[in-house]
């Protein structure tokens, strides 16, 4: 492969027997020998190690905390001035259409805050960043890597090196010393399973990684598994589920954007697109982002069209994301459906390979979580 | 054992052709979650889309290597769809097809051409 970036983790991934594909303009282990349903199922079950130094780490500074989240709550209808020192928390940019430019992580780590963004996006996110924001100091991080460890053993098999994460709580970050390497570490993921996410210097993440791997509770985990264990928590994945024209409302992430920033509240609005998704907040969106389980086992893939019934000569919404969940042992997709066709329990059609099949709108997650709160 | 560009085998049996994938197939795809056989009776051409399988990735076809009628599907692997990973060359073919003219079987490979294309 030429052109694709390599991360950091590049040369143990083929050295493990990765079949990398091309994601995001890097090359990437999409997975090892046991295969995507192993692989899934060894996460949930007991502990998966992912590489996701694609992402984008970005570092704000400014004059002091609440000066940086102040900045960045124009951008994001988010409560980011009220997040406490070693937290972190969801988050999106959006536009001046309501809609979304990317989701992202942003954790306070007491003097800056630190965005982690997605892969595609993030020369964008840093873009609209350097273009709105006036006197914070806006690094891109590119000498570390990002590694992911999820699953019921995560805790367990980190521990052994670093006996402080035990005492974090889902979406605590701290800065531990690991194998005496400065680690930022947040207890989150993108699985619906207990697990840290640990930012590494460069030089230092192979160590890392294979001291993890040294553990038989913990395998490596390609971007197929990761793209069914976070379909199955019910995720978005950003250009997909999600885009520039869907609104976070319609997305079913109204739960992110705090009441301080909704109308009535201290610091409600001033963020693109406040006045689509304020009115939403408080009327209601026109469609909304659903769980599909399929009748049968035939997946209905992102794409598929959706319809009402079987004569309807025009979908009423199409699947997103589609997959068979290996945990759930079924096919599971998202997609969008108006709003009185999107209650749990509604049956409705979606046609794949010519054929309109019943599918029923699901309550999301599919699998439930399991994060240490 | 007669092999075709698309990674199917094909093996008589009395004057019936079984046809499967390959292992090298099988392993390509990834996990098969999902199978979609013919009806017993249905009369194909070749190159007709007969089965579709559905791996963890994508979707893909199997065309009917020869004309002829479907006999026989191995309808197990509806329900067991990973059997097509644990054994592509055994349990888990997929279909037999009486053929209306078996020398259409010529214009497909022996295992060493076969196992020359994929290497």
């Amino acid at each position: 492969m030429t052109g694709l970036l390599k991360t950091p983790l590049h040369g143990l991934h083929l050295e493990l027997g990765a079949r990398m594909v091309a994601f995001a303009g890097y090359d990437m282990p999409v997975q090892y020998a046991p295969g995507v349903m192993k692989e899934h199922i060894h996460c949930r079950d007991a502990a998966g190690l992912f590489d996701v130094s694609h992402m984008g780490q970005v570092i704000l500074r400014g004059d002091n905390y609440p000066a940086i989240a102040h900045a960045l709550e124009a951008l994001i209808p988010v409560n980011i001035a009220d997040l406490a020192p070693g937290r972190q928390r969801y988050g999106f940019f959006t536009n001046d259409a309501g809609g979304i430019l990317d989701d992202l992580m942003l954790a306070n780590r007491g003097d800056h805050l630190f965005l982690v963004v997605n892969a595609a996006c993030k020369q964008a996110d840093l873009a609209h960043l350097r273009a709105h924001l006036s006197g914070i100091e806006i690094t891109e991080v590119t000498d570390r890597a990002l590694v992911a460890l999820q699953g019921p053993q995560a805790e367990a098999a980190l521990a052994r090196l670093a006996p402080a994460v035990a005492q974090m709580r889902f979406m605590d970050v701290l800065t531990l010393d690991i194998l005496g390497a400065d680690c930022w570490v947040s207890r989150s993921g993108y699985t619906g399973e207990d697990g840290f996410e640990i930012s590494v210097p460069a030089d230092r993440a192979e160590a890392l990684v294979r001291a993890l791997l040294v553990d038989e509770r913990v395998l490596p985990i390609g971007l197929g598994a990761r793209d069914s264990l976070r379909l199955e928590a019910g995720l978005c994945l950003y250009g997909h589920d999600m885009d520039a024209e869907v609104s976070p409302v319609e997305a079913g992430l109204a739960w992110a954007i705090q009441k301080v920033r909704r109308s009535g509240g201290d610091r409600a609005g001033g963020f693109p697109g406040a006045g689509r998704i304020l009115s939403e907040l408080d009327a209601g969106a026109s469609r909304l982002r659903v769980g599909l389980l399929p009748e049968g086992r035939a997946p209905m893939r992102e794409g598929t069209p959706l319809f009402a019934d079987a004569e309807a000569a025009e979908p009423i919404g199409a699947v997103t994301s589609g997959a068979f969940g290996p945990t759930l042992g079924a096919p599971m997709s998202m997609g969008y459906l108006p709003v009185d066709l999107a209650t749990p329990g509604t049956e409705i059609l979606g046609e794949v390979r010519g054929k309109r099949l019943p599918a029923r709108v699901a309550t999301l997650p599919f699998v439930p979580a399991r994060f240490k709160r | 054992m007669k092999y075709t560009e698309e990674h199917e085998w094909l093996r008589a049996e009395d004057d019936l052709i079984v046809v499967g994938i390959t292992e090298h197939a099988a392993e390509q795809l990834g996990d098969i979650v999902f199978v979609e056989l013919p009806e017993v009776g249905t009369t194909v051409s070749k190159d007709d889309e007969c089965v579709v399988i559905e791996s963890v990735k994508a979707a893909s076809d199997i065309l009917a290597p020869l004309d002829g009628e479907i006999v026989e599907v191995n309808a197990a692997l509806v329900d067991n769809p990973g059997a097509v990973n644990d054994d592509p060359l055994g349990d888990a073919w997929f279909f037999k097809i009486k053929p209306d003219d078996l020398s259409q079987m010529d214009d497909y490979l022996s295992e060493a051409q076969y196992k020359d294309m994929i290497a």
